[in-house]
């Protein structure tokens, strides 16, 4: 379970590019819950990420991951459970290290590290099986660089990575949105497959309306640092990208810029 | 150049293989443009001699020199964690305190180690000479230190320093506390490079403040040379060039300078490394222009 309680979050506070990122946010997700974020560039919904995953300090308000209040742990000392994968498909993994070398690292998320080899038998064998569930063959690759691989590639291989420990949520920040269109398709399907299969609990930010309506259970919409939209179940069910896009403009009053970067499809 | 002469480049090159390394930590595993080493060597070598011409075991004055360069590593890590310190800066703060240091730990500029035994002691007059004798005390020394930092960077921990080099947010990302790997990383590599002064004492019998001037230039020529021969693929293959490394940049100074159509003389020598240097930085761009043009 994760529990967000009155959340908010100043950038610069105090000086003349002071920035509420975030105003009040509450939230629940229960155990389990594959939730979709939506909204408008710069709603929050990074921050909003952020704050789960402890690279964002709120100003205000607690942070609830689990059993435990994580709201002023830092990014590392609450690694073991949170995994995520990022936008920038660089940015998940060590493009200078290995595959196998980042599957090991990622073996140990939020865990202990000491003198034991990083790439033993059993690990080495473990992590080519886990890769070559992909069907990329990048089974055979295993001592390439990381920085060798494509955009798409290295985004499922993060997505192995966020597996290769246990986590109580799973953080996904528009993790599509940097690939080309047959990739990303492969890595939602990708995604869909293991958040089933685990049962995880997990956050998923898209800027596309389709995505966000056809995967998951739950969908929230920010704007302004603002939920603005909270709807799950039947209601959910019976919403259309229209029906999504009129809330919206009704919750909000006002009409949709087409360069807010909402994608209906 | 004379046998002794080759003798004594290889017995200097494997003294400063210990910068490398530890030049190798710093610079290539983390990340970290660290200039502490030029005030770290000589204090490893002051510590060692004063230690031992106080009649300490010169096993121990080696050790407690290491232990005084982890020391001013971690001070230069902790000008640049926990004060946000640019890192090259907070290094050249903790060099030129170490200048201070270093007079105030010999008490004068310099110490000679004369007729008291070193490290070296107990393996000469066993039918060798002593100036092949060094060489190989060295070079088994060297050897061990390359095992050792070699596993550690294959481990689970140095897998995590590695991280923090290569990537530090995905490295926090993953639970690895990317300050400590800071302070462990500069320490260790400050470590190495104060053994490797401490060597220099004992192999050389003085210690002298004005012997650190350069060695960030000679560790890092050490490294690059060590690169460009062997590649930076693997850990075990980049460190092996970083040992290596530091014996043939010794060579070719040796060459340079006893070369007599050079005209060059002792004093010319930083002049040599500098242009060394800069040719061995250049040399992998120009290889690249050369296949792509
Ligand atoms: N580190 C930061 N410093 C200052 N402002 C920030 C920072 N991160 C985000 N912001 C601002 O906070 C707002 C929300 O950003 P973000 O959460 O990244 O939006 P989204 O992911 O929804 O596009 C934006 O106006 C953004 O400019
Ligand atoms: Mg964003």
């Amino acid at each position: 379970m994760i529990a967000l309680d009155n959340i908010h979050v100043v950038f610069g506070r105090g000086t003349p590019l002071e920035k509420k990122a975030l105003s009040g946010v509450s939230l629940t997700i229960k155990e389990g819950a594959f939730t979709t974020v939506i909204g408008s560039n710069g709603a929050g919904k990074s921050t909003l990420l952020g704050v789960l995953a402890g690279d964002v300090i709120p100003t205000e308000g607690s942070v609830r991951i689990g059993d435990a209040d994580v709201t002023r742990l830092p990014t590392a000392a609450r690694a073991g459970r949170v995994a995520r994968v990022f936008q920038d498909p660089l940015a998940g993994s060590c493009g200078a290290l290995s595959i196998e070398e980042n599957l090991a690292l990622a073996h140990k998320r939020g865990g202990r590290r000491g003198l034991k080899l990083a790439l033993g038998h059993s690990r080495r064998k473990l992590f080519r099986e886990r890769i070559a569930e992909l069907d990329l063959g990048l089974e055979n690759r295993m001592t390439d660089r990381m920085a060798m691989l494509s955009g798409g590639q290295r985004q499922a291989v993060s997505l192995v990575m966020a597996m290769m420990a246990g986590c109580d949520v799973l953080l996904l920040d528009e993790h599509t949105a940097a690939l080309d269109p047959g990739m990303a398709e492969f890595v939602m399907k990708l995604t869909e497959k293991i958040v089933g299969a685990k049962k995880l609990t997990t956050l998923m930010v898209t800027h596309s309306m389709r995505q966000a309506l056809d995967y998951g259970d739950r969908t929230i919409m920010l704007h302004g640092g603002e939920i603005v939209l909270d709807v799950e179940g039947n209601n959910r069910r019976n919403l259309d990208v229209e029906d999504l896009i009129d809330m919206f403009r009704r919750v909000r009053g006002q009409t949709l810029d087409d360069d807010e970067l909402l994608i209906a499809e | 150049m004379s046998q002794i002469a080759l003798w004594g480049a290889v017995e200097l090159g494997l003294v400063y293989a210990f910068v490398a390394l530890g030049v190798y930590l710093a610079f290539r595993v983390l990340d970290f443009p660290d200039l502490t080493v030029d005030g770290t060597f000589p204090l490893g070598a002051a510590v060692t001699a004063v230690l031992i011409m106080a009649g300490a075991n010169p096993w121990l004055a080696a050790a407690v020199a290491m232990l005084a360069g982890a020391l001013a590593g971690l001070v230069t890590a902790t000008l640049n964690v926990r004060f946000k310190i640019l890192n090259l800066l907070a290094s050249i703060l903790t060099m030129i305190a170490l200048f201070s240091v270093n007079l105030r730990v010999m008490g004068r500029p310099n110490v000679a180690l004369l007729s008291v035994d070193t490290m070296l002691t107990p393996f000469y007059g066993h039918g060798l000479r002593d100036f092949m004798v060094r060489p190989m005390f060295l070079f088994v020394l060297a050897i061990v230190a390359l095992v050792v930092v070699w596993r550690y960077l294959e481990s689970d921990a140095g897998l995590a320093m590695r991280a923090t080099g290569a990537n530090a947010r995905m490295a926090r990302a993953q639970g690895i506390n990317t300050d400590r790997q800071i302070y462990l990383g500069i320490a260790l590599s400050n470590a190495l490079v104060a053994l490797g002064g401490a060597l220099f004492a004992q192999t050389n019998g003085f210690a002298d403040v004005t012997s650190g001037v350069g060695t960030i230039v000679v560790g890092l020529a050490a490294v690059i040379i060590g690169e460009t021969l062997f590649g930076t693929r693997r850990i075990l293959i980049a460190l092996i060039g970083c040992v290596v490394g530091s014996i043939l940049y010794r060579i070719a100074i040796q060459l340079a300078l006893s070369s007599d159509s050079l005209g060059l003389q002792a004093s010319d020598l930083n002049l040599v490394t500098a242009v060394l240097v800069t040719f061995a930085l250049v040399l992998p761009r120009l290889k690249r222009g050369v296949l792509s043009s």
